[in-house]
């Protein structure tokens, strides 16, 4: 590769499809380097993710104040009712905590929130300092847990004892907890667990119209829009869609070694992944044929509206180039193929936190010469991006103005977006997005283009 | 007015409910921005940097790179030495920084890392490096992310400004706070036009509110030069802006004790009055005439103030944020007439009372309650008490002032949910002017929605 330079340590973390040496071999899930500009969050940021839009919890964060305010509302997951995870709750633990510890301060504030707003359950995540002053967490959960009658779950999520992915599996473990305090295991039929679905700008609600057409129950979502009693009852649902693989595939596995509750990998994201998603659950309940004929209605009816609409897209789109920095590979696979359709090619993809099966499939779905990259920085990114002379980025707030600086298009694909991507719907909000932003004008006063002849 | 809080009694210090400040790293990643060729490390995990980040690019929409020691598990037991050291050597071969500005994060101190001591006995991988290594110690459990930025302010003139027994007339020195790039830029044209050879830190205005690129730039250009800063010691004097700030954590007061370069300390020029001074501070210091163009400014904005008096005069305001802006703002509402009835700082700012004491000393008998170390439900809680027309602060004010039912100016840091903040211009007669044309825009807007009568003049 030319161009910049890439770290040493940086070296076994990106290749070039075609070019990379026979034996390579991904080296992803490490932690980050040191003095890297990693996009990575943390453990916190991991455990957030997943059980933040729990709407009727208390999501109360233990540790000094920026943890908590840099996390304040700062995600598109609605609720159709109650708003508790917008608010930004925290022990803000001063020196003096610090010194003689926060225990206390943590047991008073429990008291006095969980007083004052009434929540279903409360989650408490221990943040880096709360790891190395030693608060006993867990006691003081028991102890409120018994005294105010709810669920008061400790969520171990300090930053530096590991990756966002160990925040994952914490979140996964708290999950594990209510679901498992459900107290029927009856089984309800034709009925659904949605797993790795955050209701994003409303996505869950796409989801659900969907299966209701299809006569499909949805038990619960995993958590977007989320209740704690939904979750409870989790455990009676007949099968479990696992999207997001990477943050939930845990609780999964969990609910079927322990509940015989299976579970299929979907995407419902771009057209192909949700007409398959949507036939797979057909599938698994083809003995009510019914079903799988009003999926086929419902995909075709759907398809029929769709496809005119993404025609127009398709005829400016064909032939750019996009390059995809995603937090999960998962989401990552869904991009190529929906921007295919589009007519556009991948040249550069990335995740911050693909495992080396992750970094296969990659591999196999990408075009000859695209660049793979885990756990990249702003260097490697923008080096990239100029080399392969992308337009268009997809990714997050933390990538957004590196493509802007250098007059490339961009599309938030992360959890911060405010307009709904998935399911068929949501193919023609992100063709349209896609499209206001690599045809605007706006470029060509880009130093890269004006310097073109 | 309306309200739909549910009232309860004053919360308790044991919970904050949506703080009204940040954490004292971002701070220094903000004051390191405006450094030429600097590059930030955070001492600690890596969440600290990539949320830091994150916020701060919300705010003014460029590219900001800040690097993280990345602590493991080993490292929050044995000690984040071996890390910083790797950090250091990796910045440097892939910046090639002229500074890496360490700060600590709550995780380093905590476990006790001596920065200073691994600093200072650093041999660096590469023996060809020529960067600078400077730390600042900002641990979030005290302090906010004004203490951070005006520590890392002054870490930078301790380390680098050099002695010197040559005093240049008509050298200046000049430390603004965190103000807006339009306004850093604003000072240094207005210094340029003036003679005057000014040194402002930090200087970000290019770094955070810069063009496009054509290549990719590792760290953008723009910032104080090092060169500068070595060479401050030598100047007549230090302005420094501001009212709350911590002496302990001035630089100008650093320089005065150190390098015995005088120190004027004065309010952000806000408003016709604190404008004023500033320019009379400056032909002081100049010898010069009030320039033609100045002097017709300033009749703009009092022409204005005259135009406009009577859709903001007798409102009730409460402004809030940090604290420096805070009081800066209180003196430009009551010079047009309103009542900021709730003045609150976010961050626990000792004596912030005895400083609005000292700046309104009738405070209590204009019914001015002054806060400090509250969050937005403290806020909000103490406004729908007094009642007010409208608030004036960062962004995060925006769900307080929606459940009040009252229009919210959106000032200082942060403001995530509207465009253009790196270009908010306050300072001077012309920044007051645009100041407060939102502000009489922003309650008229409010009046016409409010009404429902769909007046089409006013
Ligand atoms: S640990 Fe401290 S430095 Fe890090 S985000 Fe939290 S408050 Fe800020
Ligand atoms: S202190 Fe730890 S948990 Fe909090 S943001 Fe930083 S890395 Fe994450």
């Amino acid at each position: 590769m030319t161009g910049l330079k890439l770290l040493d340590e940086r070296r076994r973390q990106v290749f070039e499809k075609g070019s990379e040496p026979a034996d390579f071999e991904i080296a992803c899930g490490k932690p980050s380097l040191s003095g890297a500009v990693s996009q990575r969050a943390c453990v916190f940021c991991g455990s957030r993710v997943v059980l933040y839009p729990i709407a009727d919890a208390l999501h109360i964060v233990h540790g000094p104040v920026g943890c908590a305010a840099y996390t304040w509302d700062i995600r598109g997951s609605r609720s159709s009712g109650p708003e508790l995870h917008r608010m930004s709750f925290t022990t803000d633990l001063r020196e003096t905590d610090i010194i003689y510890g926060g225990e206390k301060k943590l047991e008073a504030a429990l008291r006095q929130l969980i007083a004052r707003h009434n929540p279903r359950a409360a989650f408490v995540y221990g943040t880096c300092v709360v790891g190395v002053i030693g608060d006993d967490v867990d006691a003081v959960c028991r102890k409120m847990t018994a005294e105010c009658g709810i669920p008061v779950i400790a969520v171990h999520s300090e930053g530096f004892k590991g990756t966002k992915k160990d925040g994952y599996k914490a979140a996964c473990d708290a999950l594990w907890r209510i679901v498992d305090s459900g107290e029927t295991t009856e089984k309800r039929p034709y009925s659904i667990n949605i797993l790795g679905e955050f209701n994003i700008a409303g996505e869950a609600w796409i989801l659900k119209e969907y299966f209701r057409k299809m006569g499909v129950e949805v038990v619960s979502t995993f958590t977007g829009d989320g209740r704690i009693d939904e979750i409870r009852n989790a455990r009676q649902a007949s099968l479990n869609l696992v999207q997001c693989s990477g943050s939930i595939t845990a609780l999964a596995s969990r609910m079927k070694s322990e509940y015989g509750i299976p579970f299929i990998r979907v995407s419902f994201f771009g057209i192909e992944d949700v007409s398959k998603a949507l036939y797979a659950v057909a599938d698994t309940f083809k003995d009510n044929k019914d079903i799988m004929a009003r999926t086929r209605a419902l995909v075709s009816e759907e398809l029929s509206v769709l496809l005119p609409q993404l025609e127009k897209y398709r005829k400016d789109l064909t032939g750019k180039k996009a390059a995809i920095y995603v937090g999960g590979a998962f989401k990552a696979f869904s991009l190529i193929v929906a921007l295919r359709h589009l007519g556009m090619s991948v040249v550069l993809a990335g995740s911050q936190t693909g495992n080396k099966d992750d970094y296969e499939t990659l591999k196999e779905i990408c075009d000859e010469g695209a660049v793979i990259v885990d756990d990249t920085n702003p260097v490697e990114l923008c080096k990239f991006m100029l080399e392969k002379g992308v337009d268009l980025l997809i990714g997050g707030v933390k990538e957004r103005p590196m493509a802007y600086k250098l007059g490339v298009a961009f599309c938030d694909h992360n959890h911060e977006r405010k307009i709904p991507l998935a399911g068929f719907e949501g193919m023609v909000a992100f063709a349209k997005e896609v499209h206001a932003s690599v045809m605007s004008p706006v470029w060509k006063f880009a130093p890269r283009m004006e310097a073109k002849p | 007015m309306s309200t739909k809080t549910k009232l309860i009694t004053e919360p308790g210090r044991e919970v904050t409910q949506d703080a009204c400040r940040v954490c004292a790293p971002l701070g220094a990643c903000l004051a390191f921005k405006g450094v030429e060729g600097a590059v930030t490390l955070l001492h600690g995990s890596q969440g600290c940097a990539t949320y830091i980040r994150r916020y701060l690019i919300s705010h003014f929409r460029e590219p900001i790179d800040v690097a993280s020691s990345s602590f493991t598990e080993e490292t929050a037991v044995f000690g984040g030495k071996a890390n910083l050291l790797a950090g250091l050597d990796n910045i440097s071969r892939q910046y090639t920084p002229q500074l890496i500005g360490v700060a600590t994060t709550c995780l380093s101190e905590t476990i006790g890392d001596d920065v200073a001591a691994v600093l200072r006995d650093r041999v660096p991988a590469d023996p060809e490096e020529k960067c600078k290594v400077l730390n600042v110690s900002t641990p979030s459990y005290s302090g906010s992310h004004a203490d951070g930025f005006y520590r890392a302010v002054r870490s930078l003139v301790s380390a680098l400004t050099e002695e010197t027994s040559e005093v240049f007339t008509q050298r200046l020195n000049v430390f603004p706070g965190m103000a807006t790039p339009a306004d850093i830029r604003w000072l240094k044209s207005l210094f340029k036009a003036w003679g005057l050879e000014a040194v402002v830190l930090p200087d970000y205005s290019d770094t955070l509110d810069g063009g496009l690129w054509d290549t990719y730039q590792r760290i953008p250009s723009g910032g104080t030069s090092l060169a500068a800063i070595r060479g401050m010691g030598g100047a007549e004097c230090s302005l420094e802006f501001g009212h709350a700030l911590n002496p302990a954590d001035s630089a100008a007061v650093w320089l005065e004790e150190c390098r015995g370069v005088k120190r004027l300390l004065l309010g952000a020029p806000v408003g016709v009055a604190a404008s004023d001074l500033f320019f009379h501070r400056l032909q002081a210091l100049t010898g010069r005439d009030f320039p033609a163009d100045l002097s017709a400014e300033r009749g703009r904005l009092i022409d204005a103030y005259a135009d406009g008096h009577k859709y903001v005069s007798g409102k009730r305001a409460a402004v809030y944020g940090d604290a420096d802006l805070v009081a800066t703002l209180a003196l430009f509402l009551l010079e047009i007439g309103v009542t900021p009835v709730v003045c609150a700082a976010g961050g626990p700012v000792s004596a912030f009372r005895e400083v609005m004491k000292g700046l309104v000393p009738d405070f209590e008998e204009r019914g001015m309650e002054v806060l400090s170390d509250v969050d937005f439900d403290h806020i909000e809680q103490a406004t729908a008490r007094v009642g007010v027309d409208f608030m004036i602060g960062s962004s995060k004010g925006y769900k307080a002032a929606k459940r009040l039912g009252v229009p919210l100016v959106r000032v200082g840091f942060p403001i995530h949910d509207r465009f253009g903040a790196a270009r908010q211009r306050l300072m001077g007669y012309d920044g007051t002017q645009r100041l407060f044309d939102e502000l009489v825009n922003t309650l008229l807007s409010h009046t016409q929605e409010a009404t429902g009568l769909g007046y089409s003049y006013m």
